[in-house]
């Protein structure tokens, strides 16, 4: 077992890598009531393009389909996992990302048992024709909220402005018409070929002793066969340094139209520590232009021009990374203006004196907040650890990030060929 | 288990729930009247102003940086609807020193902070509030009212609440009025301000790794009173309609909301509370509940079928998004639903099952500062002091016959549904 120690926050990892492969990993959190437990697959809805296991061919299955495994996984030949839970007193939930599939419970009894039924019912899949026609039913109910959802049509316009080719363009739940294509041998194709072991972590934060939970998890796995990890292979097409178009406007029932300006960025070649310090470094730098207490946030709220809703962030996935920044406003295409007009700005004049250091505490203060949770420490960190990351870095990495890396990064940001704006605005009465 | 401790500091109430876990400490001041569509308004545009300026830092750009300085404290300020209490909730949180290479006193400095934002607030040379952030703050008021629109399920909520409730002050939404937006004057903000003070019950809810020292010495920053003797708690009263009401209502959407509105003459300070939880539980509180077996599991109508508990008006409400062409279908399955639970007709499994994740969730709220505040409180609003400990043992004693009492006491008030413009079946 690995144990990392981080001083200064007063906390523990604890890291195990088991025989198949699992990577389990261990945070104890003294006088929490509750444990939080995910497990989590390297795989999510941009992967539609791989060789199954054991196959040499690759194949394109429907969009959707990793979110459909996901509601599936949670029924079996005796009937609903959430039924165990219940049992058991957890709370049990799962969902899926671009490039993530998580299933998860906490509770603050029965942990043991509940971390059992969470491998188990993650390591035994069971479809049937049946039971995924029954499926489609309830997925179609949950692709029409996300319809009348402005703030998801929004975002996935941005999207598909950004991508020509890659599926982050696609709607994770896929559409009413994809998932009516899925069948239940698709859905065993991809769980084969990434539920190994080898492709999974399991993550467990809360009053949890890691010896017990880690001596737990290896007797719950040695009873089990799998085959041999393969390294697995997945394609994207190769996708082009510009955006597909320079904006779209969409018409929704809605009071306060939206906008969203968003620039494509060429995925890192970094990893590791590097790569935390290259996005921490960016979430500095989008912080000082568009944070609470920059200028520009200032001046356009007392022009009128945005709300509470206003945010900026930076998203670095496994074959793709991008920026948004917008928010709700009365005046969309005022408020387009004034975000790349903050840009061209600030890289002419650069930053006010002492600028640096306010956002550098203030992003160090959010984090220690953000450590009050088990679910927020999870999650993070789960999603760094797979591109070998270590989210308790982040504090000791935000204190030396100098302002000549973030200027750096300011120039080789932001060109306007990668650059697309997507608006929502208000549908006219007929 | 955590003891929530009141301390009386110069008649101002702090509630002390020390938490030695967090990495952060929290201040919360609590600020409620009752809800009146005289006054809500007002107060919902105070609330905006207030934390806008305060006389050493004079506007919003200064506060944000001040509190950036503090390492992130975060501040913010909302208002609420508890039952027929309108609530000004102000909170700070702020990162222990201890965990940061730095000695600043942050407690001290969010207490001082918190203080000026309430009790001297940025006043012009004639001794008003500012004329420029009244009218910026009007527009948010305004857009935030709006946007509720945008949201439909927050909408079809809201437009449920007001059909259902109409005459009774629970309909008033806690943003208030936007027609009565415009004509608010800094005086009206004024005159409201100083009978907040002097009149609102105010305390102060304290957590994190702090001792009865350091509380008393933040309430002693206060010059504020929490005015108990001014609060007397008014009946409830209970509203039965002999013939319930349907409202359908068409918007451009592509799913439709289903909101059902039920009264419950059972309430926060009664002792049916904890078997009334339960029964609602049973209903649609989780994934084993009835609503998502049936509407979703069985059914496949729904992506999201639940129901929840309003303790402090005493209603139950249920929801799903459903196919415009599945509205009659799924109301009779919900009302089924409801009437097995009249009967009986659930088992001893799905009791103790529904009691262990009611228990789960509570000692969940609790591992956060915002929900272990939120939990006394409720008690607060309710008339009744209900500890994490006997609240969980009442939950424990609840029997399958409290239940189907309880159930038996649910009756359907107001069916609203929100659709596109499709036949509805």
């Amino acid at each position: 077992m690995e144990t990392m120690e981080f001083t200064q926050l007063q906390e523990t990892v604890f890291k195990e890598v088991l025989p198949n492969g699992l990577t389990v990993y261990v945070i104890p959190k003294k006088d929490f009531h509750k444990t939080f437990a995910t497990f989590t697959t390297n795989y999510g809805s941009i992967d539609n393009r791989f060789i199954p296991l054991g196959k040499d061919k690759p194949v394109l299955v429907p969009d959707g389909i990793a979110h459909f495994l996901e509601h599936k996984m949670f029924e079996d030949e005796k009937g609903d996992v959430f039924h165990t839970f219940g049992e058991q007193g957890a709370s049990a939930n799962a969902f899926t990302s671009f490039t993530r599939t998580a299933y998860l419970f906490s509770s603050t009894q029965y942990v043991d048992e509940n971390l059992k039924t969470l491998l188990d019912f993650v390591q035994h899949p069971y479809f049937t024709e049946e039971s995924v026609e029954k499926e489609k039913g309830i997925i179609e109910q949950e692709i029409r909220m996300y319809e009348d959802n402005a703030d998801w049509q929004l975002f996935f316009n941005l999207l598909g402005n950004l991508y020509h080719h890659h599926p982050a363009k696609i709607d994770i739940a896929g559409t009413a018409e994809s998932i009516q294509k899925i069948t239940k041998d698709d859905l065993y194709e991809c769980y084969e070929t990434f539920y190994h072991p080898s492709n999974m972590m399991l993550f467990v934060v809360g009053d949890a002793d890691p010896d017990h939970i880690i001596d737990l998890v290896k007797q719950n796995q040695e009873a089990k066969t799998f085959s041999q990890p393969e390294p697995i292979e997945r394609f994207f097409e190769e996708e082009p340094p510009e955006v597909v178009r320079a904006r779209t406007v969409q018409s929704m029932s809605v009071n306060t139209p939206k906008c969203m300006v968003g620039y494509k960025v060429t995925p890192p070649e970094k990893t590791g520590r590097d790569l935390l310090r290259y996005e921490l470094a960016m979430e500095l730098l989008l912080e000082m232009m568009f944070g609470a207490s920059s200028d520009a946030y200032e001046s356009m709220y007392e022009d009128g021009l945005i709300d509470a809703s206003f945010s900026s962030e930076l998203s670095v996935e496994r074959s793709f990374s991008f920026m948004a920044v917008g928010g709700d406003s009365p005046d969309p295409e005022e408020l387009e203006k004034r975000i790349i007009d903050t840009i061209t700005e600030v890289k002419q004049k650069g930053f006010a004196e002492g600028e640096l250091e306010r956002v550098r505490k203030k992003k160090i203060g959010s984090f220690l907040k953000q450590l009050n949770s088990p679910e927020f420490i999870a999650n993070s960190y789960t999603h760094y650890a797979f591109y070998d990351m270590h989210l308790f870095e982040a504090s000791t990495i935000l204190e030396e990030i100098s302002e000549a890396e973030i200027k750096d990064l300011l120039l080789t940001h932001f060109e306007e060929e990668k650059r697309t704006v997507s608006l929502i605005e208000k549908k006219r009465a007929e | 288990m955590i003891k929530e401790k009141v301390l009386d500091v110069n008649k101002l109430a702090i509630h002390l729930l020390p938490s030695p876990k967090y990495k952060t400490t929290t201040l919360v001041l609590q600020i409620s009247t009752k809800l009146e569509e005289e006054t809500v308004t007002a107060r919902a545009l105070l609330a905006q102003v207030l934390k806008s300026a305060t006389r050493t830092l004079p506007s919003r750009k200064e506060i944000r940086r001040y509190l950036d300085d503090l390492y992130g404290a975060s501040f913010m300020m909302e208002v609420q609807k508890r039952g027929e209490e309108h609530v000004i909730t102000m909170k700070m949180e702020t990162a222990n020193e201890k965990f940061l290479q730095d000695n600043t006193p942050l407690f001290q400095k969010s207490t001082d902070f918190l203080k000026s934002v309430l009790e001297d607030p940025y006043l012009d040379k004639e001794g008003d509030f500012s004329e420029k952030i009244i009218r910026e703050e009007k527009r948010i008021l305004k857009q935030q009212i709006e946007s509720i629109y945008d949201d439909k399920i927050r909408y079809a909520n809201k437009r449920l609440v007001e059909e259902m409730c109409k005459g009774e002050p629970y309909a008033i939404h806690a943003y208030g009025f936007f027609d009565q937006i415009d004509n608010l004057t800094t005086k009206d903000l004024q005159e409201e301000y100083e009978r907040m003070l002097a009149e609102d019950d105010i305390r102060l809810f304290v957590t994190g790794n702090i001792t009865e020292e350091e509380a008393v010495n933040a309430g002693n920053v206060f010059s504020l009173s929490s005015h108990p003797e001014l609060h007397t708690p008014a009946p409830a009263l209970d509203h039965v309609k002999t013939k319930p009401d349907e409202v359908l209502e068409t918007d451009d959407i592509q799913q439709g909301k289903l909101h059902i509105g039920y009264r419950v003459p059972i309430r926060f300070a009664d002792d049916e509370f904890a078997a009334m939880q339960v029964m609602n539980g049973l209903f649609g509180g989780f994934p084993h509940s009835k609503l998502f077996m049936n509407v979703r599991e069985k059914e496949s109508a729904a992506y999201y079928a639940a129901s929840r508990y309003d303790s402090q008006k005493g209603l139950l409400l249920a929801f799903a998004g459903i196919e415009a062409s599945n509205y009659k279908k799924v109301t009779s399955i919900i009302e089924q639903q409801l009437a097995e639970l009249k009967e009986g007709s659930f088992t001893e499994e799905s009791i103790s099952q529904t009691k262990k994740m009611l228990k789960n969730q509570l000692l969940e709220t609790a591992d956060s500062a915002r929900g272990l505040i939120d939990l006394y409180y409720q008690g607060v609003i309710g008339g009744r002091k209900r500890d994490l400990e006997s609240w969980l043992a009442e939950i424990d004693a609840v029997t399958k016959q409290d239940i189907t009492d309880c159930a038996l006491n649910v009756s359907l008030d107001t069916t609203y549904f929100l659709h596109g413009e499709e036949e509805i079946n």
